[in-house]
This record gives structure tokens, sequence and C-alpha cells, in this order.
């Protein structure tokens, strides 16, 4: 929580558990929150291709983590890709729609928030008030995606999880021009021919998810950094603020914002009913 | 769990009547290619087809035929055919997917009205004022069939339609006809020209009010409809049949109106069309929106064959003018005035722009429109990219998010 900022308390103690589920490409993830609004699990699950296992896997590993009954959990709504393959879900909504209420449940004010995902990007605007204004998705292409990421990886032998660290030993940056995923694999094989360092290719492959990022939408006011992406790789934001020259805002817990965002409609759901 | 509510399209009774129309058109064209009965003359969607049809040609339009290709999702197998032989991936899928099926000799016009092939020509008569690509397109068919291909060349980005824009136009127009003439075996009659153009005029008054209709809340009728519906507006103007066909169809619409029913059950959200159908999703879009209570009520598409300057007192003036001042052919500023007009005519909460990757000319997003009429109108908007016909470039869930989280926005802004 920033200073001075106040959660909006719209959830009843004693109503029982609420539950969100961000069924994305690549990973699923749950968030619990108590009739408080606190949170008291947060799973996350590559997706496989059983959306609906996943799912439930996620909620059995969260309530047990938790302490909670089943019977518990008041209300469930899915967000993401497989939003309609949650079983136990009773509503489901856009991720577009469930990183905005997490957000703003974090940060309380006008944003612009940037949601970096495993097959897509999405840049969401709210007002003060935490309405939306707009929001735009990338184009189909899956360039300045966690999957460009993973087919960069693959192409210099590394690990995922090893990119960011490598990443944050140069500051010099290859430039990868090329919009398209595969055609910036084979600049790499240019790059890596001519004896470029690594560190400046991995760091180069984390400016151009930044670039393309950057072209969907103006990024006005206050940004917030939000995603997967971010979660594994908190050098994204470092780079982002740099090309913008100003503060950008990571939430806690990066990866759960949208599941948040769905529990936390969950709750506010059932205080209507 | 799914987002939307299940989805309750309602049917139009008329779409018997029109696909017999429609299978009337194609076995009539069929019956003049195989026998020589009349000669078989193939127009753009926008071409000429009044003074065609004062000739005594049967006028077949690849383009209906492309629409055809594009629904029955025939396309996505038969494009690769026409690249195969140089034609790219990045050019109109309409010409793709057309030429595809003729080089691997397979029609949906054989599983929907038994016909062995499309209709072979004795003309092809263009009108650039829809693309470049339709001038390319008529070409090949010219080098296959070896007849002759004639045409119009239309000016673009066109403001205010002037004395210069038309005269050179109908001197166009007027140059045809000694060439028609000659391979229809019949001399010009201004007299029948005039009948055709008048009739071509009736039709246009009649689909106008059918999508006028739409301004009615609930909306009797949705895009996805339309684009059906449109069918004898495209390819039987200047045939009275399909007069006939919209004042049935008006009918209907008008009996809905007057009971209330709306063609989307519980009708809550207004949507604007820009761009091209996703031919091969119509149905799954309309069943989308219907589940959503949102009714896509009003199109640029549909809208672009209301050709009111038939009703000129001069046929070459009327036609001319009527084929020079469509959207397509227009300035970026008379563009964005349009759809001012029709998000205030039709009350639309959003507009949805599709981005067909291979037909610029109907993606009306490139050039910042969307964000100028955000500005403007403050209705919201999103952008998809897809394809008229190539569903090698269409992301279903993609589309589906940005639809739904469109209407998750209007709802919490209520």
């Amino acid at each position: 929580m920033e200073p001075g900022a106040q959660p909006e308390r719209t959830l009843d103690p004693g109503t029982g558990f609420f539950c969100g589920v961000d069924v994305g490409a690549s990973a699923t993830k749950l968030v619990l929150l108590d009739g408080g609004g606190e949170p008291v699990a947060r799973v996350v699950r590559p997706s496989g291709v059983d959306y609906a296992t996943t799912a439930r896997a996620c909620l059995a590993e969260g309530l047990a983590a938790a302490g909670v009954a089943p019977g518990d959990v008041a209300r469930t709504v899915a967000t993401g890709y497989g939003r309609g393959n949650v079983p136990f879900a009773e509503a489901a909504l856009t991720e577009i729609h469930c990183h905005g209420v997490g957000c703003y449940q974090h940060f309380q004010r006008a944003i612009a928030i940037i949601d970096i995902g495993g097959q897509d990007n999405k840049v969401i605007r709210l007002d003060a008030s935490g309405q939306r204004a707009d929001f735009k998705m990338n184009r189909k292409c899956a360039a300045g995606t966690g999957a460009f990421l993973e087919e960069i990886a693959l192409r210099l032998d590394l690990e995922i999880g090893a990119m960011d660290g490598l990443a944050r030993r140069t500051s010099d940056a290859v430039q990868l021009s090329s919009f398209c995923t595969v055609f910036a694999k084979t600049e790499i094989l240019a790059h890596l021919r001519a004896g470029v360092p690594v560190e400046r290719i991995v760091r180069g492959a984390f400016l151009s998810v930044v670039t393309r990022v950057m072209e969907m939408a103006p990024l006005d006011g206050d940004v917030v950094l939000t995603g997967g992406v971010v979660a594994h790789n908190p050098v994204v934001a470092e780079i982002l603020a740099a090309q913008l020259g100003r503060d950008v805002a990571v939430p806690p817990h990066p990866q759960f914002t949208g599941a948040l965002g769905a529990a936390l409609v969950a709750g506010r759901q059932a205080a209507r009913t | 769990m799914s987002a939307e509510k299940k989805p309750g399209i309602k049917k139009i009774k008329a779409a018997g009547a029109m696909k017999k129309l429609m299978a009337d058109y194609f076995l009539e064209l069929d019956e003049a290619a195989r026998t020589g009965s009349a000669k078989v003359a193939w127009c753009t969607s926008v071409g000429p087809a009044e003074l065609l049809r004062s000739f005594g040609f049967r006028v077949y339009f690849p383009e209906n035929h492309g629409a055809m290709l594009g629904s029955s999702r025939l396309a996505p197998e038969l494009i690769p055919a026409a690249n195969a032989v140089g034609y790219s991936p990045d050019i109109c899928s309409y010409l793709t997917s057309d030429v595809g099926s003729y080089l691997r000799k397979r029609t949906p016009l054989t599983d929907a009205f038994g016909l062995e092939g499309v209709p072979r020509p004795d003309v092809l008569v263009y009108n650039t004022n829809q693309c470049r690509d339709v001038k390319d397109w008529f070409g090949f068919y010219e080098r296959e069939f070896g007849v002759p291909c004639l045409g119009i060349d239309t000016m673009r980005g066109i403001g205010d339609i002037a004395a210069r824009h038309l005269d050179g136009l109908i001197q166009q127009h007027r140059a045809l006809l000694p060439d028609l003439a000659e391979i229809a075996g019949r001399k010009f009659d201004l007299d029948r020209l005039k009948e055709v153009v008048a009739s071509s005029y009736r039709c246009t008054q009649l689909w106008k009010k059918v999508l006028r209709l739409a301004e009615h809340k609930p909306s009797p009728i949705t895009f996805f409809d339309g684009t059906i519906h449109m069918g004898p507006a495209v390819v039987l103007r200047g045939d009275e049949r399909a007069e006939r066909y919209y004042e049935l169809l008006i009918a209907e619409l008008e009996e809905r109106i007057a009971a209330g029913e709306g063609a989307v059950p519980d009708e809550r959200y207004r949507f604007y069309w820009e761009g091209m159908p996703v031919w091969g999703k119509l149905r799954s879009h309309a069943e989308l929106f219907a589940g959503l209570q949102a009714c896509v009520v009003a199109s640029t598409y549909c809208n672009s064959w209301i050709f009111e300057a038939m009703g000129a007192s001069d046929p070459f003036e009327g036609m001319t003018r009527a084929y020079t001042e469509l959207f397509i052919v227009r300035s970026e500023k008379f563009k964005e005035q349009y759809l001012a007009d029709m998000v205030r005519d039709y009350d639309i909460d959003g507009i949805i722009y599709h981005d067909a990757k291979t037909c610029p000319n109907n993606s009306n997003n490139r050039y910042g429109m969307p964000e100028r009429l955000d500005l403007r109108l403050g209705v919201p908007h999103v952008v998809i990219n897809g394809d008229l016909n190539d569903l090698r470039l269409y992301s279903e869930e993609q589309a589906r998010t940005q639809f739904e989280a469109l209407v998750e926005q209007l709802r919490e802004a209520r």
C-alpha cells in the first residue's frame, strides 16, 4: 500500500471468503480474500492444457494453505482467457476489467496500467474514481509479450528465470528492431555471430518488450506495470521508467493483480445479492 | 462459466424468400453462361451494373462470390493457391480466395445452388472506387478467359464532390458504350437505362429504409442480418425483384417494431461496426453480441449500397455521382463527419473498428480516426485485428475479450 492510499473497503467481514481465478495463457493465478478483503492465499500454476483441472488444483491448494473449507467460499469470479473454463466460478469478467479493479485497490487514483502477460499486452486507463476511461490490446502478434521472451530465452539457451539477472549486468542493450518474434530471433543470430555479449542481447529483448508497449498508447500520468513478466523480471519496470523518464509503479504481487481484482469483484457482487 | 447469457438470435422469416431470389439469380446466370441465351458481364460490387443490365447482360459480382467464400469458410483453404502463383497474402483476400477458387475449381455456388462453377464471362467491367485490387483481380480473369476488361478509374480521397470530379467520370461511363454494344450485340438504349436506374433507385430507397429501421429501440435488425439481407441490393439492383424482396422484409421488420420485438432480446447496448465483416465469423459474432445484450445496429458496410444520387434526371450523372459519393472514395474529414452522424442517428454506445489486414481501404482506424472520434463524441471504441476472409489473420480470443471488455466498460459507466 502506498503512503496515504486507503484501500476501498467494500467487503463485509463475516460473509465468508471470496475467490478470484485468473486463467491466463501461460499461468493460472488464484487469490482468496477473507471477508474483510485481506488476502489469505495466493496460488500460481502453469495453465497447462486442461484449464478446469488447473483451476480446481489452484483452489484446492489455496484452500489448504489458508485453512478454509470449500463451503466457506461465498463467491468466485473467473477472469483471463480461460474465464469460461472455471467450473466453480459464479461469474466471469475480462482480465481488462479485473486488472483495473486490482490495481485501483492499491493505488486509488488515476493511473495507466500496463499489463504484460504471457500472450498479450494491455494498456488500461482508469480515472480518479477507478472507472475505466479506455483500454487497448496489442495486435494479434505476440511480439512484446512473455511469449516473446520465452522464444528469446530458447534461442539463447537460457533458463527464463536467468534473464533478469543477465540484463542487470549491462546498461548497453542491443537494438532488436523487428516487430516479429521470428525475425527478432534472426537478428539475435547476427548479434551472436558478431560476438555481442549475451547480457546485451537479453537487455535488448527487454527493451524491445518495453518499446512494443510504448507504441500501444500514449502513457500519460502515473504508470503502473502488472503481469507475470514484470513479476519475474523487475528489470522491465526499470527499463520502462528510463524510457518514459519518470517513475513506474509496480503493485505488490503484480502477477496476481487480475486474480485480486476478480476476488474483489466477487466480494462486491456478493454484497449486492 | 461464461460471461455472456445464452444467445437468442431472432430469425428473419423473409430469409426464405431471399434465398429463393438469390437461387433464381444464380441459376439464370448459369443458364446464360451455358447456353449463350444472354451475355454475362462480371462487374465490381459498385461498378456500372445498371449500364450492363440496360444492354441485357446477366451481371455477376465476383466480390459477392468472395463474401460467399468467406462465409462458407472455404477461403482459408483456397487463398494459398493464389499465393502460390504470385498473389501476395497481403493483398485483398476476396481476390486471393476468388483466384484460389478458380485455380482449385471449388465454389460455394455448388453446394448452395447446384452450379458446377462460376458463370463464364463475356466481359469484365470494373470501377476502382473500391480499391485498385479489383482492377488487378479482373486483370487475372482477362488473361485467363481472353475476354475484354473495361473499366472506370475513380480518384480517391474526395472531399466535396465537384463537377471536375464528375465530368471525367461521366465521360468514362459513356466511353464504355461502343465496346459494350459490340459485346452485347445490341445498340445502347437510353430509355432502357433510365428504367434500370429508376429501379435501382427504388431498390436503394427500400434498402435504406431497412437499415434506418434499426434506429428504433430495440432494433429489429442487426448488422449481421444486414450483411446477409443486402444480397439483393448488391447483385439485383436494377431488377424489380429486389424491390419486391425489400418490401417483404420491411413489412416483417415493421411488424417486429409494432410488437416491440428486438433482433437481440433485451437490447441494452447499441454498437456501430466500422469496416468489413469477418465473413467466417458472422454467426459467432452475432451470438456473442446477442449474449451480451448488445446489438450492432449500424455499419458503414451495409450503408455502402445506398445510392441516392440515382434519383437524378440524367442517368449517367446519377450513376456517376452515386458511385463516387461512396464512403470508401471520400476524404478522411468526410468519413469522420459521416461516422459522427451515424453515432447520433442510431444512438450508438460504442464503435467497433475492424482492422482488416488485407483491406486497407475499408479499415478506417489506421489514420487516427478512433482517437479523434473518441475526443469528439466521447463514445468508446475497440479495434479488432482480423480480416474479411483470411481467418489466419484473426484472433478469436482477442476479439472476444475486447468485445466483452467494451460491454463491461459501458455497464460500469451506467
